[in-house]
């Protein structure tokens, strides 16, 4: 047995590690967050060099053939630097859902392009996942999609749409489909997307293999990546806390001399470390097909949520006035985490799931209204 | 990552569980801070006899002498908590004593005091608190002057578990009062309980028990010899010892055993006709802490893995202390709040849920959480050498 991370997954997130800190510095970030549903073109070029769009995709099919867990540990390095990318649906949901529920023939024509990065499909599953709001919901009946995706995710630059219906049906759209309409919702969180999708009798292409256990997985998986992504952009206010503390001087002395201060980074560090082998856990679960899989993904997220949501305030006060300025940049790490605290279900409904799936209340998911 | 168990591992568990299946029905009653019953001394040999117990202690020594062996230790943890069956003796003697001994004792020290300490035979109290010495620790008083062959002892230590039953104490004294540092000058003495002019007075404590005593030493001998380490290096043999200490507090798969009888707990105990299970807010604190225990369970694994890689896992380590503590008490304290009004209720009451253990374990849960480091001493360690943060400013005359 061996809890730790292989030298080749260190090394691969140590390169990742550079190569994001290259791509997208502070500058960049805050240029892409001043325009409006911007493509940071450059950004994704960078990542098909690097072949992250095909990560998980496997190799038969040009991909890198990762499993999970890796993935992880690259979207724990997209939080850490809030890279302005599609990568959630596009290089995690989208290429797992074909290959879990598409047919053979689908599979062959899709995951190719979406590991040399030439197809982007963002997703709708948020129904789903963190539940319909009022007059959200999509029906699917003869190939056609109708209703509304309220939270689609990675619709900036998105050829396809994969979209959960009613039933947990997969479906994919054009995105210049007719009879679809595409508004971009804004959130606090510049540096990722997110879009209410209206259809209206729209032609859909079916995943052939579509079932429960399919969707179950992708949600798992994409649970896994904000968990993920929550504890990188965490760390990273953290660390910034704990640097600004030794160098900030008050009363003569560095504020992170002053137990108010040193047992506050104390409780964060405390509080959010434990989520990354509770992440490598669920990871490896789900990389392994373990029972436990959806029970420790669902923990793995409320818990990283909970944790970085404390860290995030917490980072930003030991900042004093300075953190809450435009200028030092430490928000976009906040409203990043803010958007991953809610995406794809909010620790509460995470832990209702969590009760629901190990049997200690029978299964209660309302149906889409 | 590579959790999956060899087919020798899978032989492993299926012993140990069918060890534990032989045994069921014959496990040996608690007996709390008091001397280990004859019942409890027995099943200890047996555990040390099969290696579940002093498991990695050499055998020459009393122990049974296995390699490190990170996934059977877990499996031994795992299947005893599933069992809901004793483990070996958790004591100051065996988790703080022994290890200091084989990492600084003298080989007629290891032959001398290790196995009859592994059986129960030796009970160890540990002296190192002192009413004015608590988390500065290091100014502690009790002085040890030099008289001939012998030490003699004056003064006081507090907090001092077990010492009304102890046979013998390890304890940290002054030897050395001119010494040009507070840290140098202290040195680690071992000494009977019996030995003349020792006072052993019980501390009640509001869980209305007296796990701990205050013991006084007037004139005290102690012969030369009875010192592990070097005279005048007893801070840096404590610390060899509190580093035990830390690690022994923290225990992932004790909290999971606790979580899983909660979640029972909450399937029967009802308001209004409702079980516990069934109401939001209370089930939100279960998942919400399950989720902690799991995070815990697996950074305990991570722990054992680096330590088994021979990596010093650095801040990861240093928290352990200060989360596990506080997840115990907040699992605690959710049993007894489902419980509800009949949550407060005393052990002797008929009414009393679980037999109000919940109760009891949360008021020494919160002595857990200031016990060996309080709190806030963690936060600064956690601060200091985990985050690289300044100390505080030394005041003037603090040496």
């Amino acid at each position: 047995m061996d809890f730790s991370l292989s030298d080749e997954q260190r090394l691969f997130q140590d390169e990742l590690d550079k190569s994001l800190a290259a791509l997208c510095p502070l500058a960049r970030v805050r240029s892409h967050a001043g325009a409006t549903n911007a493509f940071a073109d450059d950004v994704w070029r960078g990542l098909c060099d690097l072949g992250i769009p095909g990560a998980i995709v496997p190799e038969a099919f040009g991909g890198l053939g990762l499993g999970v867990l890796d993935a992880a540990l690259i979207a724990e390095k997209f939080g850490k630097h809030v890279v302005p990318s599609p990568f959630l649906a596009a290089m995690v949901i989208a290429p797992l859902a074909v290959a879990a529920a598409g047919s053979t023939e689908q599979q062959a024509r899709l995951l190719p392009k979406i590991a040399d990065g030439t197809l982007r499909i963002a997703a709708g599953i948020s129904e789903w996942t963190a539940g319909a709001r009022a007059g959200a919901g999509v029906d699917s009946r003869n190939g056609r999609l109708s209703g509304q995706a309220l939270f689609v995710i990675d619709h900036v630059g998105a050829h396809q749409f994969l979209i959960a219906d009613r039933n947990g049906g997969l479906h994919l759209v054009d995105s210049d489909a007719p009879g679809l309409d595409v508004v971009a919702i804004d959130t606090v969180d510049r540096t990722r997307d997110a879009a209410m999708l209206t259809f209206d009798g729209v032609v859909a292409e079916t995943l052939a293999s579509s079932s429960d256990d399919a969707l179950r997985r992708i949600t798992d998986a994409a649970r896994l990546m904000l968990a993920a992504d929550l504890l990188g952009a965490a760390w990273t206010m953290l660390d910034r806390a704990v640097e600004y503390a030794k160098v900030r001087h008050q009363f003569g002395r560095p504020i992170g001399s002053f137990q108010a201060v040193k047992h506050t980074c104390a409780d964060m560090a405390a509080e959010l470390e434990p989520g990354r082998a509770l992440l490598w856990y669920a990871g490896y679960a789900l990389d392994e097909r373990l029972p436990d899989a959806s029970l420790r993904c669902l923990h793995a997220k409320a818990y990283l949520a909970d944790a970085a949501r404390f860290v995030a305030r917490t980072a930003t006060e030991v900042h004093g006035g300075m953190g809450i300025t435009d200028d030092l940049g430490l928000h976009f790490w906040l409203k990043r985490i803010g958007w991953s605290y809610q995406a794809l279900g909010s620790p509460e409904r995470l832990r209702e799931e969590a009760a629901i799936v190990q049997g200690l209340i029978p299964p209660q998911r309302s149906t889409p209204a | 990552m590579d959790l999956s168990y060899s087919p020798a591992h899978e032989e492993f568990r299926r012993e140990v569980r069918k060890f534990l299946a032989d045994n069921a029905g014959h496990y040996p009653k608690p007996f709390g801070v008091n001397r280990p019953t004859d019942e409890a001394k027995a099943w200890q040999g047996k555990l040390i006899t099969h290696g579940y117990a002093a498991r990695t202690i050499p055998a020459e020594y009393g122990g049974y002498g296995a390699q490190p062996d990170i996934l059977k230790s877990h499996i031994i943890a795992e299947e005893f908590a599933r069992a809901k069956a004793p483990w070996g003796f958790v004591n100051q003697g065996i988790s703080m004593f022994v290890p200091t001994l084989l990492e600084l004792g003298t080989e007629e020290q290891k032959r001398k005091w290790i196995a009859p300490t592994l059986r129960g035979e030796i009970v160890w109290c540990q002296g190192y608190s002192e009413p004015g010495a608590g988390s500065d620790l290091a100014s502690l008083k009790t002085s040890a002057i030099e008289d001939g062959d012998d030490f003699v002892i004056n003064g006081q230590k507090i907090w001092t578990t077990t010492a009304h039953a102890a046979d013998m104490m390890f304890a940290l004294v002054r030897t050395e009062p001119n010494a040009p540092n507070k840290y140098l000058g202290i040195s680690y003495l071992i000494f009977s309980m019996r030995t003349p002019g020792i006072d052993v007075r019980p501390l009640r404590t509001m869980t209305g028990a007296s796990e701990f005593n205050e013991v006084f030493f007037t004139d005290v001998r102690v012969p030369k010899s009875q010192i592990v380490g070097e005279r005048g290096q007893g801070w840096a043999v404590s610390n060899a010892t509190l580093k035990h200490e830390r690690g022994m507090l923290g225990d992932p798969s004790a909290s999971m055993a606790r979580m899983n009888s909660i979640l029972e707990l909450m399937k029967t105990e009802t308001v209004d006709g409702v079980r516990a299970i069934d109401l939001p807010v209370f089930r939100n604190r279960a998942m919400r802490l399950q989720g902690q225990v799991l995070a815990m369970q697996y950074h305990g694994m991570r722990l054992l893995t680096a330590s088994a890689q021979g990596r010093d896992p650095g801040l990861a380590r240093l928290i352990v202390k200060l989360r596990a503590t506080e997840i115990n008490y907040q699992l605690s304290a959710l049993a007894v709040d489902v419980s509800g009004e009949l949550g407060i209720l005393a052990a002797e009451s008929p009414l009393a849920r679980s037999h109000g253990v919940w109760q009891k374990r949360n008021l020494f849960d919160l002595g857990m959480i200031i016990g060996g480091g309080t709190a806030q001493i963690q936060k600064n360690i956690i601060a200091e050498r985990g985050l690289g943060l300044p100390r505080e400013p030394k005041l003037a005359k603090d040496n």
